[in-house]
């Protein structure tokens, strides 16, 4: 009971400082004030289920990394059917056993998704949370129809390249709603303590996604033909730069918030994996493999392996992201009595 | 992050996924246009006629400079259908001698034009390769797309200056005919259904032109008597030029070499 009164009073005060009005509050007739969203129960299923689609997510992603290293996006000519049929399967072989394994994995993908999205709207009380699944479920159509336009025009690379982002865009989706329907999320009250550097750290998460973003869109080109390799690799610079102050940031000041450290430490582990990984699939791909008359093993593995560790670290960030919201608030002096910029006071 | 700068960098990233998206869009547009409005030829002018008494012929041989790189290993056996040989035939040297090569008369024919021949070329695919792997036909001679072997293929042309398409072509099944509108040398053809599959077709105005073959050889009849560019057009090793000029009933021997790149 005081736990949920300090949460109320913690929130309040933190609503405030965001320059926001308290949203409604409950009242329970006996147990005296809780928020709307500390009512929430832990939905074990939901969770669970949340956390079998973004890893199948992940699973479509790393198919689709096999499909363009195999050079097989072309392999069945048509879409929405395959080879003329809604249903039948082809003999797997040779690019199509690429690119027929990864609409089957697609189409369960979209089964999951509007699954999960019922099962939320039907069984969960936040309602921006319902309205995120119907939000999943809408960018899971919008990436199949990419996904068919990609067919129908020949692999053109803003098609292309859209595609492969709108899929790491899902699977940062799916991550969050299995970190929103969390046992952690929902039961744990917060640590909070407000950010008064600047850039504060949530400034710099955005800034992450945002450069991790454009890194993606441009090895997307790259991989689709639509732009040299020279802007992906300039760019990993950046990236490296910005994603490792925003790692030492959290590390640094906010080493006791286990669920800001956790992130940044996994954020700044995938960071030197994936300049491994990245320099690698430069070796294999453009500098040995130039003149290669077919994909061979290790340039698919490698380039596989970084879209896929591409994918876990934008997810990362925005786990980060989202965590330091919730525990390092931003406060605003110039909107704070200096007596309320401490939250025990409020 | 105050509410300022979130619009700000959202409208970044906005900003910069349109302007990719419309530059690349209104490029493919165009290609699409052009590639359309050319689809079918405007009515051609009269043939112009040549006489058969005075007509010349150019051959020679096509030379590989230097060691000639290995051939690069295919492996197969992503597709149990497929039992070709194993070597890609980019740069197939034999003795010194280039073959794939595709020679024709650049420059020099003026405004003549020239009957379409009735008959197809074809292109076959058996052992998960294209044979030819060079292809040349006449802009509007229809080509002739056989499938022996036991697995899928498809067909997928990428140019520049043609329409794309992408068929697929099953085993048995009735070969394909496909005309290609606009002149295009090196026009590429894959199947991407077995990554290895490439060959080159050649479309161009005139009948004038040839294929190397393996001892490096061409010849090209019929020509009449005038000053000519022929080019030498290789996938790998580019293009190279020569004028020539052949009088009345002339054979004259053009031979020309490529260095490695």
């Amino acid at each position: 009971m005081v736990r949920a009164d300090r949460s109320v009073a913690v929130c309040s005060a933190l609503l405030h400082l965001r320059g926001r009005r308290p949203t409604r509050i409950d009242l329970p007739e006996s147990r005296g004030p809780t928020l709307k969203s500390i009512a929430t129960t832990y939905n074990r299923g939901l969770h669970r289920f949340a956390i079998v689609l973004a890893c199948w997510t992940f699973l479509l992603i790393i198919a689709g990394a096999l499909v363009s290293s195999n050079d097989a996006g072309l392999s069945v000519p048509d879409w929405p059917t395959s080879f003329g049929s809604w249903y039948k399967i082809p003999k797997l072989v040779g690019g199509v056993k690429f690119e027929h394994t990864h609409r089957m994995i697609a189409q369960g993908a979209g089964l999951l998704t509007i699954i999960l999205a019922i099962w939320t709207w039907r069984a969960e009380k936040r309602r921006w949370l319902r309205f995120l699944a119907i939000g999943a479920v809408g960018t899971v159509v919008a990436q199949g129809v990419l996904g068919g336009l990609t067919v129908l025009f020949f692999l053109p690379p803003p098609i292309s390249s859209a595609h492969a982002a709108l899929a790491q865009t899902f699977f940062c989706l799916a991550v969050a709603m299995a970190v929103f329907t969390g046992q952690k999320w929902i039961e744990e009250q917060p640590r909070i303590e407000f950010d008064q550097r600047r850039p504060s750290l949530f400034t710099l998460t955005l800034l992450s996604i945002f450069v991790l973003y454009v890194q993606l869109l441009l090895g997307a080109m790259f991989r689709h033909h639509g732009m040299s390799w020279w802007p992906h690799v300039v760019h990993a610079v950046v990236v490296s730069f910005v994603l490792a102050w925003t790692a030492i940031r959290a590390l640094t000041a906010y080493p006791q918030i286990e669920a800001i450290r956790r992130p940044a430490i996994l954020m700044i582990s995938l960071v030197i994996a994936q300049l491994c990984l990245g320099f690698t699939a430069f070796l294999t791909r453009v500098a040995w493999g130039r003149d290669a008359v077919q994909p061979e093993l290790p340039m698919v593995v490698s380039t596989v392996a970084h879209v896929a560790v591409g994918a876990l670290l934008l997810a990362t960030t925005v786990i980060l992201a989202i965590q330091t919201w919730r525990h390092v608030p931003v406060a605003f002096e110039e909107r704070l009595p200096q007596t309320q910029s401490n939250p025990t006071t409020a | 992050m105050n509410r300022k700068n979130w619009i700000t960098v959202s409208v970044s990233v906005l900003a910069l996924s349109a302007l990719l998206a419309l530059g690349a869009c209104s490029k493919k547009e165009n290609t699409e246009q052009s590639s359309n409005a050319t689809e079918q030829p405007a009515a051609a002018p009269a043939v112009t006629p040549i006489d058969p008494a005075t007509v010349a012929t150019v051959n020679g041989t096509v030379k590989f400079d230097g060691t000639a790189p290995k051939p690069a290993k295919i492996d197969m056996s992503q597709d149990p259908g497929c039992k070709g040989t194993n070597e890609a035939e980019s740069i197939d040297v034999s003795g010194g001698d280039l073959a794939n090569v595709f020679v024709y008369v650049k420059d020099g024919l003026g405004n003549r034009t020239f009957d379409v021949p009735k008959d197809a070329v074809v292109l076959d695919q058996s052992g998960c390769k294209y044979h030819p792997h060079v292809l040349g036909v006449m802009a509007g001679q229809t080509v002739q797309i056989k499938n022996d072997d036991p697995t899928t293929h498809n067909i997928h042309p990428t140019p520049k200056d043609n329409r794309e398409w992408n068929e697929s072509q099953p085993p048995s099944s009735p070969a394909l005919e496909k005309t290609f509108a606009r002149e295009e040398i090196m026009l590429p053809v894959k199947c991407n259904q077995h990554p290895w599959m490439k060959m080159y077709i050649n479309v161009v105005k005139s009948p004038f032109f040839a294929v190397t073959d393996k001892s490096g050889k061409y010849e090209i009849k019929g020509l009449p008597p005038g000053d000519y560019t022929i080019a030498f057009v290789h996938e790998k090793l580019g293009e190279q030029d020569q004028k020539v000029t052949v009088g009345p009933k002339d054979t004259k021997t053009v031979d020309q070499s490529f260095k490695a790149m």
